[in-house]
Formats: structure tokens, C-alpha cells, sequence
């Protein structure tokens, strides 16, 4: 019988390794100034250099330096004094120039750490994640199949090259094997994962987008025998495109080995490809050895050696934390760690923050953006804050706070400001919607609602007090519901003697 | 002692896609072993204070601005191509596995 994830565990102790691959936004590309953007018609940003035409020579962006750099200090790194490109040789179509830059021993950024937080069954527990080394590199083409059936390479009569995407700036985060993950390890790897992608966002260097393919990650795991000292022989499943199938990769490749070994089978070193929909890996391209690449140095770039006083003002400027952030601003604005998991995951955090910044009350921010806000954003397939600035939030729930919107109204001026009806004040103006304020005004509704159902005033007078809400309505209704009910209950009772 | 065995060369050529006859691996296998020999003797003469080189010129941070610089149109990308189809480089059908 089939060992599940835990017979597996019982008897397996997990190593982990991960690759992150992770595309710059830069303008332009690593070693040319053809420009990054996506999605471009092919063959459209490409010229000699990315191309690997005779006599063309390589210039590094320095933009893609200081990202680098930028990356290797948020994660603990030491930034190296001199480091240099070296050429990848192999013969594979995706890179016009049968090599890919890269850096091979003498990356720009080596020996870091990450720190991530798992929930386990004695609570929340950090791990440190080692990073062996971050290099830089140039992203390669786009291929795609003909012929055949399926658009795989299997059968495939030719191939198409699209070379926008080559020579993109690419850099790849690599860690040190990581050990003592135990059952977390599919855990351990997603955390590692998202960390690692909230802090390239908050250092701006790139777009991480998984889908897109601009944060790609590389799944090597082991197993070994119990107390047997050894290290098992990895596989590394790529094609692992969303945070959620680092974790399911991980989990089903740890089955897939422990089964192998419990029939006695050798686990193979080689590359396996992630299944979406089954959530299993399929075996890839044999492994070709480090050796067999033949790197050597680029004789066409200079070293890099970036002065240390430099790094230290980059340094100076990293951002917060994202983790430590997090924490921050949940502690600030006493969020519960449900609510505050939502607003991470709809990605409106940054949002609540700026509306929060502009003086709004951080409960009702949130409220504002996860709740209505959010939801037209879903019905319209887009994004929250495609619809409303947080100026514009802000603005509203301060009115609410000032008692010139009810929360009912307010949500009538968002709707129109959504509609593009313009700015909160305008709708406010153009539908008419101030709260009715004046106690003289309501005094004239109030009256006018006792003369209309004089048994009901009578009741009230006689001490009938929930008989005042059908005058409360009959108020709110004549104000077109810009009255303040607790106001015009306030009010109505006092004038019937209550 | 050869400084480069016949499998050596055999295996290089076949990294680098080169059909290589009995004799010419036989050839290139000694030429290279002279090649490399001669290396060793330059490398003799470099001792420790002659740090490894990758470049003559003592130069270091040469780096461009991140500023976007017009790309060749699809049709001046592809005209060296020995075949192309939707703006693409069509190329023979490849060996190995997709990324």
C-alpha cells in the first residue's frame, strides 16, 4: 500500500532547497537598452547586443547593480568587494548566443538568511532560511512548439523564438540546504516563498508577479532515512507558479520519493515539472552537471566592485521590513489577525495605510476597502484601487466622523464616486446628500409626521416609547434619509414629553 | 602525462555539437594536449602575486544608464535569420525538454 505525506514523515527527514528566480523592473535590459516591458509583439525589444550578433559588446545596466545589492542586504547578505560575469555555455535555442550571462563563483551578494514564521502544533515557530548566494543573470527567450499535438516539445516539428524576453535582468536567490523543516517543509518552502516576495516588493526592484512568470521558484527536495546521517539525492521541480503550488510541490514530490524508496527504488538527480491540476511532478530534461556548462569568465564585461560607502547609502535606504511592518501596523491599529490576514491577501495594506495616513480611522479603512469597496471591485473584475483613492476614502469616512454623512449616505457617495461622478464633494452636491442637521428643519418633519398620525403621538405620550419608530420613519422619509435617526428620535421624544 | 585525455575532447564535442571522426579526435586530442601544456608553462611563470585575470585592461564598474535606446524593427531582427514565421526565429526541432 501507498505511503501517505505522514507514513512518509514517520519514517523520512526532509531536506529542502529553493531557487528563486526573479525578473528586475528595470527599463531596460541587463546588458542592452532594449526596453522590458511585457507583453510586447515579438521580436519587437531586441537588437545586437541581446540578440548575440557579431561584434556586439555588453554594457551592465547599473540599475540592475543596485537592485542587487539592494536584494542582497534585506536578505542578510554579505555584498562581495569585487564579483564577475561568467558565460553559461549550452546549446539550447532559448539564448541566441549559446550562452547565458551569468555569475558562476563570484557572485555579488553571498552568505544571508531569511527568517519565517510557521504555524506548527506548539505554535508559531520561526525558521531560518540560509541564502547560499544572490547572482545576477540574464533571463532567456520564449519558446513555442509546433506541430505535434499537445504545444510540447515531444513531437514538435519546429520551434518559435521570441527573444523579448531575453536578456531581461534576472536574479537568482539561491538558498543553503535546509534542514529540520520536518512535516513543515511544504510550509516552511511557501513561507520562505511569500517572505521573500513581499520583500522585493517593498524594495520595489521588481514586479513578482508568479503568473506572469516575472518570481519563478525552483523546488529541490531529499529525503533521508531516519538517524541515518545521509543526505538522500534531490530532485528540483520547476514550473511551480503560484505560492500555493510551492507548498503542494514539495508535498507531492516528498510522497512521490518516500514511495520510491519504500519499493526499494533509487531516487533519480533530475528536473521534474509541477502538474497544476494533480498537484504531482513529471520527470524533465536529465540534469546536465555544473561541469558541463563550461563557465567561464565573460571576457566582454568588466568586474563589478561596488564601494562600500555606496552600499552603505543604499543601505540606508531600505525599507521596513515587511514582516516587522505587518506587525507594526496590526499592533497600531489593534486589527485581529483574521482581518488582518484578509487585508494582506486582498493586497491592501499599502491602501489602508495611505487612507489611514490621511487621518481616517484605521478600523473603518479597513472596513471601507475589504468591505464595499472590494466588493464592486470583484463584480467589475478589477482592481480595489482602480475605483477609489484613498484620498477619497478618507475624505468620506471623515465626514461620517464629523457627523456631515450618515454611514448610509456614505455609501451612497462612494457609489457615485465609482460611477465617476466625481470627487466625494461633488456627489455630496449633486445628489443632494448632506445629512439634515438643522434641528429646525426636523422639527418642522417631526411635526409635520405627529399631525399626520395623531394616536400614534398620543401612544408615545402615554409612554408607548417603541411606538416612536413609525414617527421616526415617517421623519426619515419626508429628509429623504439625510437625517440623523438618533437625532430625530432625540428629538421626536422630547417634544411628546418623553 | 596528457593534460587532455581523447574522451575528454569526445565529450567536448559532443557538449558543443560537433560531429567529430575516430581520427580527427585523435588529431585534436594531441593538438589540444600541446595547447594545454603551453598554458602550464605560462602558468609556471605566474606566481601568487599575479592575481587571475578575465581582462587585460585594469578598468572595473563600466555600467550604462537604465534608459530605453530604440530596438531593431522585427524585420531588421529577423532578416539574418535562415527562416522565420509569425515574427518569430524558427528554428529545427530541439532535443531535450521545454523551460
Amino acid at each position: 500500500m501507498a505511503l501517505t505525506y505522514d507514513d512518509v514523515i514517520a519514517k523520512y527527514e526532509p531536506t529542502l532547497g529553493l531557487e528563486v528566480h526573479v525578473e528586475l523592473n528595470t527599463n531596460t535590459k541587463m546588458f542592452c537598452g532594449c526596453s522590458t516591458e511585457f507583453g510586447g509583439e515579438p521580436n519587437t525589444q531586441t537588437c545586437p547586443v541581446c540578440l548575440g550578433l557579431p561584434g556586439s559588446l555588453p554594457v551592465v545596466n547599473e540599475v540592475a547593480i543596485e537592485s542587487a545589492i539592494k536584494i542582497g542586504l534585506a536578505l542578510n547578505c554579505s555584498i562581495a568587494p569585487f564579483s564577475r560575469f561568467a558565460r553559461k555555455n549550452y546549446f539550447y535555442p532559448d539564448m541566441p548566443k549559446d550562452f547565458q550571462i551569468s555569475q558562476y563563483d563570484e557572485p555579488i551578494c553571498v552568505n544571508g538568511f531569511l527568517d519565517v514564521e510557521i504555524d506548527t502544533d506548539e505554535g508559531v515557530k520561526t525558521f531560518r532560511v540560509e541564502i547560499e548566494r544572490v547572482h545576477m543573470e540574464e533571463d532567456t527567450g520564449k519558446s513555442l512548439h509546433v506541430g505535434g499535438s499537445t504545444g510540447r516539445i515531444h513531437g514538435a516539428e519546429y520551434s518559435l523564438l521570441d527573444y523579448n524576453r531575453a536578456g531581461i535582468p534576472l536574479m537568482e536567490i539561491v538558498t543553503k540546504m535546509i534542514p529540520g523543516t520536518e512535516k513543515y517543509a511544504p510550509q516552511v518552502a511557501r513561507a520562505y516563498v511569500t517572505e521573500l516576495r513581499d520583500i522585493l516588493r517593498s524594495l520595489g526592484v521588481s514586479d513578482v508577479k508568479m503568473e506572469q512568470g516575472s518570481l519563478r521558484c525552483d523546488a529541490n527536495v531529499s529525503l533521508s532515512p531516519r538517524g541515518s546521517g545521509t543526505l538522500g539525492t534531490r530532485s528540483e521541480t520547476k514550473n511551480v507558479n503560484s505560492l500555493r503550488s510551492v507548498e503542494r510541490a514539495i508535498h507531492g514530490e516528498m510522497i512521490r520519493q518516500g514511495n520510491r524508496l519504500e519499493n526499494g527504488e533509487r531516487i533519480i538527480q533530475e528536473t521534474r515539472h509541477f502538474l497544476e491540476e494533480s498537484g504531482e511532478t513529471r520527470p524533465g530534461r536529465s540534469k546536465e552537471t555544473a561541469e558541463d556548462y563550461r563557465y567561464f569568465q565573460e571576457p566582454d564585461l568588466v568586474p563589478v566592485a561596488p564601494d562600500a560607502s555606496w552600499i552603505e547609502e543604499i543601505r540606508a535606504t531600505l525599507p521596513e521590513r515587511p514582516s516587522v511592518r505587518r506587525k507594526r501596523l496590526q499592533t497600531e491599529w489593534a486589527v485581529p489577525e483574521k482581518e488582518m490576514t484578509a487585508m494582506i491577501n486582498a493586497e491592501l495594506l499599502d491602501t489602508v495605510e495611505a487612507t489611514v495616513k490621511l487621518g481616517a480611522d484605521p478600523t473603518k479603512a479597513r472596513t471601507w476597502w475589504l468591505g464595499e469597496i472590494s466588493r464592486v471591485a470583484n463584480e467589475k473584475e478589477v482592481e480595489a484601487i482602480s475605483l477609489m483613492t484613498p484620498a477619497q476614502v478618507a475624505e468620506i469616512i471623515l465626514l461620517v466622523a464629523s457627523g456631515e454623512l450618515t454611514d448610509k449616505l456614505a455609501r451612497q457617495v462612494v457609489e457615485g464616486v465609482i460611477a465617476g461622478e466625481g470627487t466625494p464633494r461633488e456627489v455630496i452636491e449633486k445628489r443632494g446628500l448632506k445629512v439634515v442637521s438643522d434641528d429646525s428643519a426636523l422639527m418642522a418633519a417631526i411635526e409635520a409626521a405627529i399631525a399626520s398620525q395623531p394616536d400614534t403621538a398620543q401612544r408615545v405620550r402615554d409612554g408607548n416609547i417603541p411606538a416612536a419608530g413609525a414617527l421616526i420613519g415617517a421623519v426619515m422619509k419626508a429628509t429623504g434619509g439625510q437625517a440623523d435617526a438618533a437625532r430625530v428620535r432625540e428629538l421626536l421624544l422630547k417634544h411628546l414629553g418623553q | 602525462m596528457a593534460a587532455i585525455s581523447r574522451d575528454e575532447v569526445a565529450h567536448l564535442a559532443r557538449l558543443a555539437r560537433i560531429e567529430m571522426s575516430s581520427e580527427e579526435l585523435d588529431h585534436l586530442a594531441s593538438e589540444l594536449d600541446q595547447i594545454l601544456h603551453a598554458v602550464d608553462r605560462v602558468q609556471e611563470a605566474a606566481k601568487d602575486d599575479v592575481p587571475p585575470t578575465s581582462h587585460p585592461l585594469p578598468l572595473k564598474n563600466v555600467t550604462r544608464p537604465d534608459v530605453v535606446i530604440p530596438s531593431l524593427s522585427p524585420e531588421d531582427a529577423l532578416s539574418g535569420a535562415p527562416a522565420s514565421d509569425e515574427q518569430r526565429f524558427k528554428v529545427p526541432q530541439i532535443l531535450g525538454d521545454a523551460e
